[in-house]
């Protein structure tokens, strides 16, 4: 999923003072999930930002809704209805759903709830990790299903490096090196001929070096 | 000020502070009358939205009382309200209500006299505080909102 953090309450607002009325959105999906951005975080931000107002006596109206998704058209859609008595938005989706919700409606202003933080996976009840980072060109297939792209702090493709020590990284001493994981794993399963083998330097374009990405799909397109 | 009465909001699990106002009863305790409980299978059941919510319609402090640390009868649901309450003193005090209007208590079913002593202290410690600040605003704003 994608992973978020709701900004500091200050931030937000400064990001909302300007304005008598805003529409707080949230998002059904990854932002649900993670506990930054759904139909409840909504709730509660809604309810701190009226007693700040309140309590500073300055008039201030929120509606709130959280919509199926924030990424999509078709979705996003659904706020038309309730943006003409709104003055701004205030949107608790990661960056895609505050930039659909920005394309959709270029006269309103909108701003972001949330700090997007990554694509990654529970680790526990209240911990998140980075997992993926999007790269273009899967190689979980020779690392024994552990990303050396998101999980290595150097990105290396032929790893440890010499600052892998018990199995931490030099880094930081809370992160397992992904190199030492990669090889723990080969080895459970029987495959650590693959790790004599050596990656090849990884073209970056596919990870957006060359210019922001886009999917196209002929046979799903309209 | 001199008349304020804090309305106090006590989230009470079922399994023990509940059962603690119970006993209070049945051993004639007296503690205020500003405390009104709403009993909750689990304090783990009561979510930062209920507290907000609270506060925001005009609650002067709300408490939620728990199990004692280990013994929650869900294994550990008042760990889970603990660090809830803890989160929101911090987000009420960041923007201006104050986190210590918020408060997690522990006790067992038989703390009768600890459930009236508990009541009586933060009934004060609200008093003290003064009335929420969202009641100060005028009433066409609070509607609005």
């Amino acid at each position: 999923m994608i992973t978020a953090e709701r900004k500091p309450i200050e931030e937000l607002i400064q990001s909302v003072k300007p304005y008598r009325s805003i529409l707080l959105a949230g998002c059904n999906e990854c932002v649900t999930v993670c506990a930054a951005g759904g139909r409840k975080e909504v709730g509660v931000l809604a309810s701190a930002l009226k007693m700040h107002f309140l309590k500073a006596g300055k008039p201030f109206e929120i509606q709130e809704i959280t919509l199926e998704r924030q990424c999509d058209p078709e979705y996003v859609e659904q706020l038309a209805s309730n943006l003409d008595q709104v003055d701004a938005v205030l949107s608790m989706a990661c960056g895609c759903g505050v930039q659909e919700v920005a394309r959709r409606f270029h006269n309103k202003p909108v701003f972001p709830a949330l700090n997007t933080k990554f694509m990654g996976a529970s680790e526990r009840q209240g911990v998140w990790s980075e997992r993926c980072q999007g790269c273009g060109d899967c190689v979980l297939g020779y690392t024994g299903g552990i990303c050396p792209v998101a999980r290595c702090s150097k990105q290396l493709f032929n790893g440890p490096c010499g600052g892998s020590s018990n199995g931490k990284c030099e880094v930081d001493p809370n992160v397992d090196c992904a190199w030492q994981l990669i090889w723990d794993r080969l080895k459970a399963l029987g495959m650590t001929e693959r790790y004599e083998e050596n990656l090849p330097a990884k073209d970056w374009r596919p990870a957006g070096g060359a210019g922001p990405r886009r999917i196209i799909r002929e046979d799903m397109a309209l | 000020m001199e008349n304020f009465e804090p309305v106090i909001l006590a989230f009470c699990c079922h399994y023990c502070a509940y059962t603690a106002a119970d006993m209070a009863g049945s051993m004639r305790l007296r503690y205020p009358p500003n405390v009104k409980i709403i009993r909750v299978p689990c304090s783990g059941k009561v979510d930062a939205i209920h507290i907000m919510k609270s506060l925001e319609k005009g609650a002067d402090g709300v408490y939620v009382a728990g199990c004692l640390e280990g013994d929650c009868h869900f294994k550990n649901g008042n760990g889970r309200a603990t660090h809830r309450v803890e989160y929101l003193k911090k987000l009420l005090d960041e923007i201006g209500i104050g986190g210590e209007r918020v408060e997690m208590f522990a006790m067992s079913a038989g703390m009768g006299e600890r459930f009236a002593q508990t009541a009586t202290d933060f009934t004060e410690k609200i008093r003290q505080l003064g009335p929420n600040p969202v009641k100060a605003a005028p009433q066409n704003q609070r509607a609005a909102g």
